[in-house]
């Protein structure tokens, strides 16, 4: 049974989630959704800091035993943060995917971007829709 | 089991080397320290330990010889004992690769007859015989496709591989610059025409296609296919995985493929030998011959030699010719049966696939209930639904009743896959007991769950944590 | 000779079971025009015993040689015995691709200590089971450099096997890249200044054999600092294994890739195939190389075990996002490989020692012909390069006491005229050497 996806933050189709952190700057990581699915995750491949990307470009990878995943950047920025304790411990993710299971914190292009991304509760329709 | 260094002590050792008939010459003056190594640290074991070492080793290890394999997609045939002895016959394996071919004549005049025997076999005007393995072939034949159209002047950038497909082929195929586009099959496994209809366009350079596919159901609609992607101006790859299902009975380029690559590691019998050496030869319509790798055999009068004089040829994919003495157990296969004995092969194969079929299908759900060819694919959907255990259970359950488990989790289509391919080298009796012992482990997963979901308990170790070995992974061995 | 054990009464019974009156029906799915009306064409069958005769007599018109000169990328060494009774275990060779764990242990394990043999002879950190053979290997090291960095010059040294570079041209033109050959010296190693003026900020690698084609030790370590000083990835190549007894390896000297072909350890000539790529490199490159890899766990009872590891850098996971599509590998000459190591053990030093003096007495003997010159300089390991007045007259001679000569360099260097690579193993005696060089005299 995955967590509730909490109000206080916006969400992807791809099942990322990004929360305000400053002016300007968001934190992403993934939904608990998602880490059920990939199921224990080995290995966190995370950008470098300062690496600009355009929404929905790669911004990093998730890898469990048998399967990979590319998370995607909701939204268009650079990178000024990425969480290092993933390096030794990827499973926080799994723990807590929407807490001490951040991944990247970038300082966002364009606030405007924002509107591309769902609530809580559009997300929570989606996942009703692909679990049926 | 210790590792070799743990049973290493110092002082030992197995071979010995002998002295020296010329005079020594001081090294370390000669050559200068500097390219000199400081340590050299390998196990030092006495011959006695080193053969119980690996022996132990080897009875730790279920092969073919051992029980039955039936690994979808694999084709786990019996390995004739009368090739791995023509393979060690001294003129086949002593000869140096750069021997002159006055030294090799039986060696160029075997892969030369291989060729020709495959064409006839597969419906192909030429074949090579280099790419070291089904996945090399494959990349081998992707670059002629790209080859083929940057000669035309034409950039086409896509490849539609459908999604019951081996992730070799969406490797091979980016790995020459393509993009892939998956193609969905219908609900019959077959590929979905009208789909194919929007995405084939002139940009698109082929489709690759495994027939039968990966679901063990032949393309019916294959006419029709190779119609809309020539009609293009495509081509047709063919994977040719599957190819035990078709022997004697179709070819390949009577269908329409354009390129297809071999393995002759499961087609032809020729030892998988834990995980290689296999052999990949890709062959081609009378349209890519001129970018076949080079060297090429020609033959002139009664002789044959290599040549390199094919400027349109994409070069070469490997050093050397091929995996030669994989190809000669695959040629000695193909004499010892003849067109007849290939035929039956495949119709065994056909057979006993279809007889597992019907016998597992009331206990195991599956997806496509039609006739199969030399593989059918089950799913563990029911056993999940009904009381928590997933195919991997099933598989580690059967290591217990002492068989290889068959392929699972492929293909990606069928959820909790299960994909079996008894080969023609099995006997009746054989798949009876198989059948009875997957029967009894869909009857243990209603009654007793526990009981499969805690297997293997036969085995020297049970469920390793693949988590730990890819969080931390230790590819090395360290003294500590 | 047929392996089928169905008798007709199975097959009715069969038959039956499915619900089909024939086998035709199993085929039905066949649209008919495309059903084969006539057998391939293909010789009759042949009974074993027959097999065997026309197996021995195919053999039989090969010539073996009585004597081997050439090395260029495949040696004639000694197979210990133990290594063929250990492959020629079915438990080993009949089994396949070790994805069920529990019943592959055998494998697993031995695989385990052949990567950490290797990762230590080449003096890495981590080494795969195993590519085709060190020209793919090579290529296959070029592609993830490149794919790595995202830079797309390859920088390949004329001294690196002539078909090596030929695949390498193959894979970089698959992949757009563009491949700068480097020229070498006079003392035979690569030419630095050469390679300085080369570097820039868009080669992703640098490719360098040692000892290289011409049997020549490069300076690995002069190289790798060129390299890594214009953040290039340094892969240097080997094609004669035993070569790594006495020599230090290209990972001690800063390599970022050590390639080569393994076919000296423990796996026969066999005209060329199969052989075995070995692929090894600096941990951080862990996740990114291309190949199995074996690694060491535990069991749910806390037992050690192996099991194959990182598969999502693999083709069947990674599909179109893989650096390498490679699946089969060359398992079963790995594990010969493996068992040459742990049977020579420290020996292996002996072994090259002994390479080395037969190669130096060898040449000292050529030099005493008339004409007889030493191209290169540099310090060899059981290759070298010499020239002479006619190299096509010294290789005929030979040839008519079915003696395989010395490889011509002209044809993949037309500027080395009459210049002959020369191989000694222990496969040479002393009075081989004599003959062959009264036979040319």
């Amino acid at each position: 049974m995955s967590k509730q996806n909490p109000k206080d933050r916006l969400y992807s189709r791809d099942h990322e989630w990004i929360k305000d952190d400053d002016k300007g700057t968001v934190i992403i990581g993934i939904t608990d959704y998602a880490q059920e699915m990939l199921t224990d995750i080995v290995f966190v491949d995370l950008p470098e800091i300062g690496k600009k990307v355009v929404a929905h470009a790669t911004v990093a990878v998730v890898e469990s035993v048998k399967s990979v995943s590319d998370i995607y950047a909701p939204v268009s920025g650079e990178v000024i943060d990425v969480n290092t304790r993933l390096e030794e411990t990827p499973e926080l993710i799994n723990q807590d995917a929407f807490g001490e299971g951040w991944i990247v914190k970038m300082r966002l292009d364009d606030a405007g971007e924002r509107k591309m991304l769902l609530s809580a509760d559009d997300y929570d329709e989606i996942l009703k829709e692909e679990k049926s | 089991m210790d590792l070799i260094f743990e049973i290493s002590k110092p002082g030992r050792s197995a071979a010995n080397i002998p002295a020296s008939d010329v005079p020594a010459i001081d090294i370390e003056n000669t050559i200068g320290n500097k390219y000199l190594r400081n340590e050299l640290d390998l196990p030092e074991v006495a011959e006695i330990d080193l053969v119980r070492h690996y022996t132990n080793l080897s009875r730790r290890n279920f092969g073919v010889d051992l029980g039955f394999y039936p690994l979808g997609s694999c084709t786990m045939k019996y390995n004739p004992k009368v090739n791995e002895n023509v393979a060690l016959l001294s003129g086949f394996t002593g000869l140096h690769p750069y021997a002159g071919t006055e030294f090799a004549q039986g060696n160029l005049q075997l892969i030369y007859e291989m060729q020709k025997y495959l064409c006839g076999i597969f419906g192909m005007a030429e074949f090579t015989l280099q790419p070291a393995a089904g996945a090399h072939g494959e990349l081998t034949g992707v670059m002629m496709i790209k080859k083929y159209f940057e000669k035309k002047g034409r950039k086409r950038r896509i490849i539609l591989i459908p999604d019951a497909a081996h992730g070799t082929n969406p490797a091979s195929s980016a790995l020459c610059g393509f993009e892939t586009v998956e193609l969905r099959s219908n609900s019959e496994g077959g590929v979905d025409i009208e789909h194919l209809e929007t995405l084939m366009t002139e940009n698109v350079a082929a489709l690759m296609l495994t027939n039968p596919n990966t679901l063990g159901l032949f393309e019916r609609n294959i006419e029709r296919v190779a119609a809309i992607v020539h009609e293009k101006g495509g081509l047709l790859y063919g994977d040719g995985a599957n190819a035990n299902a078709f022997l004697g009975k179709t070819r390949p380029g009577d269908l329409g493929f354009d390129v297809i690559q071999l393995n002759l590691h499961k087609t032809f019998s020729t030892p998988h030998g834990g995980g290689g050496p296999g052999s990949g030869p890709a062959g081609v319509s009378k349209a890519l011959v001129d970018f076949l790798p080079v060297p090429r055999i020609i033959k002139k009068d009664s002789t044959y030699s290599w040549s390199s004089d094919f400027p349109d040829s994409i070069g070469r994919v490997r050093s050397f010719y091929g995996n030669f003495n994989v190809i000669v157990k695959a040629y000695t296969y193909i004499r010892s049966l003849g067109a007849e004995g290939l035929k039956r092969a495949t119709e065994m194969a056909v057979l006993n696939a279809n007889y597992i079929k019907e016998k597992l299908k009331p206990y195991f759900d599956l997806p496509y209930d039609r006739v199969c060819m030399h593989e059918c694919v089950f799913s563990g959907n029911r056993q999940v639904a009904e009381s928590g255990v997933h195919t991997t259970d099933i598989a580690k359950k059967l290591i217990d009743y002492g068989y290889h488990p068959p392929t699972i989790y492929f293909p990606l289509i069928v959820p909790e896959a299960i994909m079996i391919e008894p080969t023609e080298t099995e006997s009746k009796e054989t798949l009876d007991t198989f059948c009875e012992a997957m029967i009894a482990i869909a009857k243990e997963t209603k009654e007793n769950p526990d009981g499969v979901k805690n297997a293997p308990v036969t085995t020297p170790v049970s469920r390793l944590d693949e988590v730990l070995a890819a969080r931390k992974p230790d590819v090395c061995w360290k003294k500590i | 000779m047929d392996y089928c054990p169905h008798t007709p009464d199975d097959i009715k019974q069969m038959q039956a079971s499915i619900g089909v009156a024939n086998l035709d029906e199993l085929f039905a799915d066949i649209p008919e025009k495309f059903r084969l009306k006539q057998l391939p064409d293909i010789p009759a069958a042949l009974s074993e015993l027959e097999t065997m005769s026309v197996m021995s007599e195919l053999a039989g018109r090969n010539k073996l040689p009585q004597l081997t000169l050439t090395g260029a990328g495949a040696y004639h060494h000694y197979i210990p015995a133990i290594v063929g009774h250990i492959v020629g275990r079915s438990e080993f060779y009949t089994a396949y691709t070790p994805y069920q764990a529990e019943i592959s242990q055998g494998i697993l394990q031995a695989i385990y200590e052949y990567q950490t043999m290797i990762a230590h002879l080449t003096g890495t950190e981590i080494a795969n089971a195993s590519m085709y053979d060190g020209a793919s290997a090579m290529a296959e090291a070029a592609v993830l450099c490149s794919k790595m960095s995202n830079r797309t010059k390859i920088i390949v040294a004329r001294s690196v096997h002539p078909e090596y570079r030929q695949v390498l041209r193959t894979y970089s033109w698959t992949n757009g890249y563009t491949v700068i050959e480097l020229p070498y010296e006079v003392s035979g190693q690569i030419d630095l200044n050469a390679l300085q003026n080369q570097l820039d900020d868009q080669v992703a690698a640098v490719l360098i054999q040692s000892p290289n084609f011409f049997g020549v030790i490069e300076d690995v370590a002069l190289v790798v600092d060129a390299a890594h000083k214009k953040g290039s990835l340094l892969v240097a190549g080997f094609t004669d294994g035993t070569s790594l007894g006495i020599l230090q390896p290209a990972g001690t000297a800063g390599a970022d890739f050590v390639v080569g072909e393994g076919q000296s350890f423990g796996n026969p000539l066999n005209y060329g195939g199969p052989y075995l790529g070995i692929f090894a490199a600096k941990e951080k490159f862990m996740r990114r190389i291309p190949g199995r890899l074996v690694g060491a766990t535990v069991d749910k009872n806390g037992q050690r075990g192996f099991v194959l590891t990182l598969q999502t850098r693999e083709q069947h996971i990674r599909r179109e996002k893989a650096t390498s599509n490679i699946c089969s590998n060359e398992a079963l000459c790995a594990l010969a490989a493996g068992v040459y190591l742990a049977a020579l053990g420290k020996n292996l030093k002996r072994l090259a020692e002994l390479n080395i003096y037969k190669a130096q007495y060898l040449k000292n003997n050529l030099l005493e012909l008339t004409g007889w010159k030493e191209v290169f300089s540099a310090p060899v390991y059981n290759e070298f390069v010499l020239s002479c007045p006619d190299s096509k007259k010294v290789n005929k001679k030979l040839k008519k006491q079915e003696i395989i000569g010395g490889y011509e360099l002209h044809k993949d260097y037309p500027e080395l005229k009459n210049a002959l690579l020369f191989c000694a193993t222990e496969m040479v005696s002393k009075e081989d050497i004599d003959k062959v060089v009264d036979i040319i005299r």
